[in-house]
């Protein structure tokens, strides 16, 4: 209890914390955004809800960090593993995903699941249980005398993170394509009758969840560690925030992951890392509460 | 019962030489078991573990087995992959001592694993000397079969808090006055190396600043970093894996922290020298054995020889150092050797009763069991990180370099 009014004393005396956590968290929040993002699509669309989220997130880190193996800059890994990830989506929707679509809830879990396994299991074969990270080489910037620091490499993650959510809203406000995705997630079958290919719609949407999950596992690689078993953290993050935000919501899932990354963050500084997360996890029953009581306000004037 | 203990073993032996004839048809076989992780999470250690195993079986054939009275015995190991799952692991344990009749076992990689095949090998009475767990609630059962060559979980770092006494000492400050940061992952082996931390933290008076334990499954420490930041400590001790090495390493680089010391476990395994090698220059990581320490034996030769000789045998090993992980699975099987030959017999009891009474000198460090199984004649070693290479520092009995201090 002492160390935690000692921990408030500080932000409260030296309030440059306050801005140094504040940066840390919404360029960490940038990072699950994403994959929360893509699970947010598929879900919402689809209606699948994709256990194997944080595998994909892997592969493109390991993909990132193969290429830095090999010479190349790991950031070049984001766009490498954005068309590689979109194009394993695919094979995988064709493979498995457009099977199981039709079936109900725990079809989709078990198959998905069953999914993340093999994937775990590959990335064990070829790369071992050895945890890597990719070195992109950057230096922090250093304002306030060096207590605030804004490592390079989460500036262009955060950077690349926006630019990436701004282009996929975008895409989906204005493009045909876009339109008809959102057409499916409203109605399937009506989509359907006004001529839109629902299974490419899906096809497409699967793999760009992918192609998402991808390009965060490059930059995840470059800002933290990479590991054939950590996917499940990013799967389980990504349900927490599309959850909390709903998954009609895509700016909403943008705006949780950024709260969720400083809250982290915050929680961490006063209480102690040990509740970084069960803060994450409490505040997502508080959120689902509120929702309760709201609904059924809602029900009551309905009846 | 003796009539039949004789006669599996001469069942096993007989088997055992059928598949393996000619090359040492003078020596009968004696087949150890091991379930070992050689896929799944563990299965980089597992694999250095089992070529530990493999090249200690290798030396003590070569020198013509193991000796009792006038017969000899050529050394063989059972394995069996336990995926790095322990319900897994203590199947295969049932397996090897009921189906394949092995009297002797050989350790698992990781404490997890150990903790689940430890109870299998104690009910069937099966001595088992392990290499590769080192929690202390291994030691703490009551079992009588189990032994440990390598230090408890507990002494991991316990030397870096006596090392920042004697540096403040020497800059005129009282140890009661040393602030330390930890920060230890959630996990039943970094807590056990933080109860080791903390008791030596009570012994001398200092202050716990920061105490923060990083959960499970994320790689990120910035807020206990940014809290550094604010409160300055003389000291600052890691520990989580390689994950948790690879985090702290890198953050601490980035986020420019700094600290006079800092010790953190598991800087080999996350390859930190490799990876962020301007960051960690002065950084103290402990380890279980070292090849410039100036242990040795009659078999292995010096601990520097068993490294020159392992790599000979193990070319992938050429180019980096040779793990803690498989030299101590070397030396569990070399006091195993020991022991038979000392007990003048395979009688897994007499075996079980020449392992307590093990007093021996090895490459790998001196190794006499506690009456609970652990190793309490070898300690850690504190290396630095100087240069980019690393050099032990401590304890000063085995210092091959100074500590230099502080870190810049």
């Amino acid at each position: 209890m002492s160390q935690i009014l000692g921990n408030l004393s500080i932000l409260w005396q030296a309030p440059v914390f306050n801005l140094s956590l504040l940066i840390d968290g919404l360029m960490i929040g940038a990072v699950f955004a994403l994959s929360a993002y893509g699970l947010a699509l598929v879900w919402g669309v689809m209606n699948v809800k994709n256990l194997a989220q944080g595998d994909f997130v892997m592969i493109g880190g390991y993909i990132a960090w193969v290429m830095s193996l090999n010479g190349i800059h790991p950031l070049f890994g984001v766009p490498v593993a954005f068309v590689a990830l979109w194009g394993f989506g695919w094979v995988i929707y064709v493979l498995i995903i457009r099977r199981v679509i039709d079936q109900d809830l725990f079809t989709s879990l078990l198959a998905t699941f069953g999914l993340a396994i093999v994937i775990e299991q590959v990335l064990n074969i070829l790369f071992t249980s050895d945890t890597q990270t990719a070195d992109a080489g950057f230096d922090s910037f250093l304002l306030f005398d060096g207590l605030v620091t804004i490592p390079q490499v989460k500036l262009i993650g955060f950077i690349l993170a926006a630019i990436l959510a701004l282009a996929v809203i975008l895409f989906m406000k204005n493009s045909r394509m876009g339109q008809a995705i959102r057409a499916t997630a409203q109605d399937e079958r009506a989509a359907r009758v006004m001529g839109i290919d629902t299974d490419k719609v899906y096809a497409f949407t699967f793999s760009l969840n992918a192609a998402i999950c991808g390009a965060a596992g490059a930059l995840i690689s470059m800002i933290w560690v990479i590991q054939p078993f950590f996917g499940i953290t990013y799967s389980i993050r990504a349900f927490v925030v599309v959850t909390a935000a709903g998954f009609g919501n895509l700016p909403g899932v943008i705006a949780a992951g950024l709260g969720m990354g400083v809250i982290e963050q915050f929680g961490g500084f006063i209480l102690g890392a040990e509740f970084q997360q069960a803060i994450v996890v409490g505040l997502l029953l508080l959120v689902l509460i509120v929702r309760q009581v709201q609904q059924a306000r809602l029900r009551q004037v309905v009846q | 019962m003796v009539f039949t203990k004789k006669l599996v073993f001469s069942s096993v032996a007989a088997a055992a030489l059928l598949a393996a004839p000619a090359a040492f048809a003078a020596c009968e076989t004696l087949t150890l078991g091991s379930a070992i992780s050689l896929t799944g999470k563990y299965s980089t250690n597992g694999h250095h573990a089992k070529n530990g195993y493999e090249f200690a079986v290798k030396k003590i054939n070569d020198a013509g087995g193991v000796k009792i009275g006038d017969k000899c015995y050529n050394l063989a190991v059972k394995y069996y992959d336990d995926e790095s799952t322990p319900a897994r692991g203590a199947q295969l344990a049932e397996r090897l001592i009921n189906q394949d009749k092995i009297q002797l076992m050989l350790g698992p990689y990781s404490s997890g694993l150990t903790k689940a095949i430890a109870p299998v090998t104690e009910k069937y009475k099966i001595p088992m000397v392990e290499a590769e767990g080192a929690s202390r609630s291994l030691f703490n059962k009551g079992y009588k079969y189990l032994f440990a060559v390598l230090s408890t979980s507990e002494q991991y770092l316990a030397s870096s808090i006596s090392l920042a006494a004697e540096v403040a000492k020497k800059a005129g400050k009282k140890p009661g006055e040393i602030k330390v940061a930890m920060a230890f992952e959630n996990d039943p082996f970094s807590l056990d190396v933080r109860a080791g931390v903390v008791d030596d933290i009570k012994k001398f008076g200092m202050k716990i600043v920061i105490d923060d334990k990083l959960p499970r499954d994320l790689s990120d420490m910035t807020p206990t970093l940014t809290k550094v930041k604010a409160l300055k400590p003389d000291l600052l001790v890691v520990s989580g894996h390689s994950k948790g090495a690879a985090t702290a390493a890198r953050q601490i680089g980035e986020q420019n922290v700094k600290v006079p010391m800092v010790a953190i476990t598991h800087c080999e395994a996350a390859n930190v020298t490799g990876k962020f090698g301007k960051t960690v220059e002065g950084f103290l990581c402990p380890t279980q054995w070292a090849e410039t320490l100036t242990y040795k034996d009659d078999l292995f030769g010096s601990a520097s020889n068993y490294d020159k000789e392992f790599k000979g045998a193990f070319p992938s090993y050429a180019d980096k150092l040779v793990p803690y992980q498989t030299a101590q699975a070397s030396a569990a099987v070399y006091v195993f050797k020991h022991a038979i030959e000392q007990a003048g017999t395979l009688d897994k009891e007499k075996v079980r009763d020449a392992l307590t009474k093990v007093n021996m000198k090895t490459f790998y460090g001196d190794i006499k069991f506690s009456e609970a199984g652990n190793n309490i004649a070898k300690p850690m070693v504190l290396r630095q990180i100087q240069g980019g290479k690393y050099n032990v520092v401590a304890p000063s009995a085995f210092a091959s370099h100074e500590l230099q201090w502080p870190r810049k």
